[in-house]
């Protein structure tokens, strides 16, 4: 990337950074980066996504030293952790807790792009990165979720897995492989615990590309319009750092909330019965954050496309930059599409509402409305929107649309 | 654009008009008994702690009754000083019980048990336990406080909740009604009668005192580091709060520099 552009008088700093720029590179991604000067609170769930991927790293490394991936033992040391492992409950209620922490973040952070219109251009790229690491979460967390071998553990491991089934010809193949054998059982924990220790290290390395792509096109902001020139940026040290700062304390007593006084809330209570490969759960439901795409998924009366459904509630994302034509990025300034944002985000939530209830009666409508009505958003109501909606006129730049005037920084 | 507009209140109203079901956040589950009644537990809230006495009466109720039938494999006799019993107490305690060993010949013998033993279980395998419960298992009380819905009201719910069936229900063979458990026909026989045990500090032994003690007993099993959960909890709430105002104050006095932030 660049050369060393690090101001030191310090000749070891400056010999090491002439040889390897690193400290030149933190120094521009976090001190220096000129970001627009109107950002809202909003734009602090970037970097509490980044706290909580840590924090996931940290709490999981940690419970990695005292978990055993075995199907005999597995649910036994979790209960070792929680009970003879000194603050163990605390890693296993931060680590559990974490990972809900990590996916309201997630969802609000993309919310925040959908309603700003960050995924257009130049932010494709961007965009893309962000599904990305929503696939991967999504894949970590489910196989997460199975290490403790609660009963949901299992259960769900073995419907969500059999959903492979349904691809033609490969779905058995598949499956076997996902399993290792012929049924979910020790070697799927196995793998599963792996893959699980493996692919938060994948998101670092998306997120670092993220966090490139972020550095190259600039943050977009609140007004969805281009910057300009000086006037309109501050640097991100410290007029983000410390803003930043603020939003994760706040947000730490929102963890803290369910880690110290309501760790199992978003729980099931089956989890805390041990698999037992002959007694199904009543409701075999996944953790909330998978209850939308569950939704879809069993709208569809075929198995084939309610997964193939599911699958594309999130790849149609990646064509959102151009299903959206208008050139203005923020809804602020999108009468029409910012209501369509709204209905879509409580589509979402009937989705989440559906998902958590069994399939009968009036929820089988509810879902399939909700369902027909999430794709219909993208792939009708903001085309259309974007073709025929007037938008209002926008500010002719940031400074002048928040300080009135042309700005002397 | 205003078609358009309607369009979109229309949509938003059809919307709303089909979230109003949806008041029912908590999947309906018919079949699955009676939500219990919500009673006070001291452990509750955010500066809960347990009721000692309780507990240890609790303890009493488990091993003098239920532990016939339910293991506890999860807990150590030592887990028992944290209630409140005294180093050798818990040595008496784990004293009555004899542990399967081999000895230096290699055979098998038994000694006492100690402090770090498990809890003993009432039955050697999962046959020999649904043999003597005709074929119902009686599962493994560690965990039972969180592995129900709101669990420590359902336990002192079911233990309460046996009566006659009424007269439309149709028993099955070795079944109870209870009116809590889900089905309401449950393969545990009433376990509590009233004086069944007696307390050493003298609390009546009725059924529900009964049943609220070892409710409180199997939560504590169950989440036994919930008192110094909420002690760190609320530390760390305190400092986090302090944090956050000392935050947002840096974060005023820097933006003050650059107006309009
Ligand atoms: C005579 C043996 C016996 C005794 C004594 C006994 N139980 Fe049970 N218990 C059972 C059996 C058998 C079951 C399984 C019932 C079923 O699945 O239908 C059971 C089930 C339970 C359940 C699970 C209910 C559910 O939701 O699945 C709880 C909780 C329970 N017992 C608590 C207790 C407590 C507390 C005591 C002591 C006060 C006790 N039991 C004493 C035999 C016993
Ligand atoms: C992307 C970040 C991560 C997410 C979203 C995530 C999610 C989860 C979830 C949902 C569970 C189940 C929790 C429960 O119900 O008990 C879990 C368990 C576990 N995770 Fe992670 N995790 C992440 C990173 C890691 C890392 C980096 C490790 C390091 C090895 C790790 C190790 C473990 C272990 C050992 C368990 C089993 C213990 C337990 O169930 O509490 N995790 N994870």
């Amino acid at each position: 990337m660049s050369g060393s552009t690090l101001p030191t008088n310090n000749k070891a700093i400056k010999w090491f950074d002439e040889r390897l720029p690193l400290l030149s590179l933190l120094r521009d991604s976090l001190v220096i980066y000129p970001a627009p000067r109107n950002l809202n609170y909003w734009w602090s769930f970037g970097s509490l996504a980044g706290f909580m991927l840590v924090a996931q790293l940290v709490t999981g490394i940690m419970l990695a030293m005292h978990y055993t991936p075995h199907v005999t033992l597995a649910f036994t040391s979790v209960e070792h952790i929680m009970r003879d492992v000194n603050y163990g409950w605390l890693l296993r209620y931060a680590h559990a807790n974490g990972a809900s922490m990590f996916f309201i973040v997630v969802y609000i952070h993309i919310f925040r792009g959908l309603y700003y219109g960050s995924y257009k251009a130049p932010r494709e790229v961007l965009w893309w990165l962000g599904v990305i690491i929503l696939l991967l979460m999504m894949a970590t967390a489910f196989m997460g979720y199975v290490l403790p071998w609660g009963q949901m553990s299992y259960w769900g491991a073995t419907v969500i897995t059999n959903l492979f089934s349904a691809i033609p010809k490969l779905g058995e193949a598949i499956v076997t492989l996902l399993w290792g054998g012929p049924s979910v059982a020790n070697p799927t924990l196995n793998r599963f615990y792996s893959l699980h220790y493996l692919l938060p290290f994948v998101i670092v390395g998306v997120v670092i590309l993220h966090l490139w792509a972020l550095h190259t096109s600039k943050s977009n902001n609140p007004l969805g319009i281009d910057i300009k020139g000086e006037q309109d940026m501050i640097p991100f040290h410290p007029y983000y750092t410390v803003k930043d700062l603020f939003g994760i304390c706040v947000f730490l007593m929102f963890y803290a909330y369910w880690v110290f006084f309501n760790p199992n809330g978003l729980g099931e209570p089956d989890n805390y019965i041990e698999a037992n490969i002959l007694v199904t759960p009543q409701h075999i439901v996944p953790e909330w954050y998978f209850l939308p795409f569950y939704a879809i998924l069993r709208a569809i009366p075929s198995k084939l496309f309610g997964v193939l459904a599911m699958i594309s509630a999130i790849i149609v994302l990646f064509f959102l930059p151009w299903l959206d034509r208008s050139k203005v990025r923020s809804a602020r300034f999108r009468p029409v599409y910012r209501q369509a944002f709204w209905i879509f985000a409580v589509d979402c939530v009937i989705l989440g509402v559906v998902g958590a209830n069994p399939p009968e009666g009036h929820w089988v409508l509810i879902g399939r409305l909700a369902t027909l009505y999430y794709f219909t958003h993208f792939l009708v109501i903001v085309p259309v929107i974007s073709i025929f909606e007037k938008t209002l006129p926008l500010p002719d730049s940031i400074a002048k649309a928040v300080l009135g005037g042309p700005a002397k920084h | 654009m205003t078609k358009m507009r309607a369009l979109f209140a229309g949509a938003a109203v059809a919307l709303s008009l089909g979230a109003v079901p949806l008041a029912a956040l908590q999947p309906a589950r018919a079949a699955e008994g009676i939500a219990p009644p919500a009673l006070e537990w001291p452990q509750a809230g955010p500066f809960g702690v347990f009721d000692r006495p309780a507990l240890q009466r609790g303890y009493q109720v488990y091993k003098e009754v239920c532990a016939a039938c339910h293991s506890m494999r999860l807990l150590s006799y030592r887990n028992l000083q944290d209630i409140g019993f005294s180093e050798d107490q818990v040595k008496a305690i784990a004293a009555q019980d004899q542990v399967a060993v081999i000895d230096d010949n290699g055979d098998a013998a038994t000694r006492p048990g100690l402090p770090s033993d498990p809890f003993h279980s009432p039955f050697p395998n999962e046959n020999a336990a649904r043999a003597s419960n005709g074929g119902a298992l009686p599962p493994d009380l560690s965990l039972m406080a969180k592995a129900r819905k709101d669990g420590t009201n359902y336990l002192a719910a079911l233990l309460t909740g046996f009566s006659e069936p009424p007269a439309d229900v149709k028993m099955a063979d070795g079944k109870y009604y209870n009116e809590y458990f889900p089905g309401h026909q449950i393969g545990m026989p009433p376990p509590l009668t009233a004086d069944q045990v007696t307390y050493e500090d003298g609390t009546a032994a009725t059924v529900p005192q009964m049943a609220h003690d070892v409710a409180t007993f199997l939560s504590w099993a169950a989440e036994p580091k919930l008192e110094e959960r909420k002690r760190l909890g609320l530390k760390v709430m305190a400092f986090l709060a302090v944090l956050s105002v000392l935050t947002y104050l840096c974060y005023r006095r820097v933006r003050r520099r650059v107006q309009g932030h």
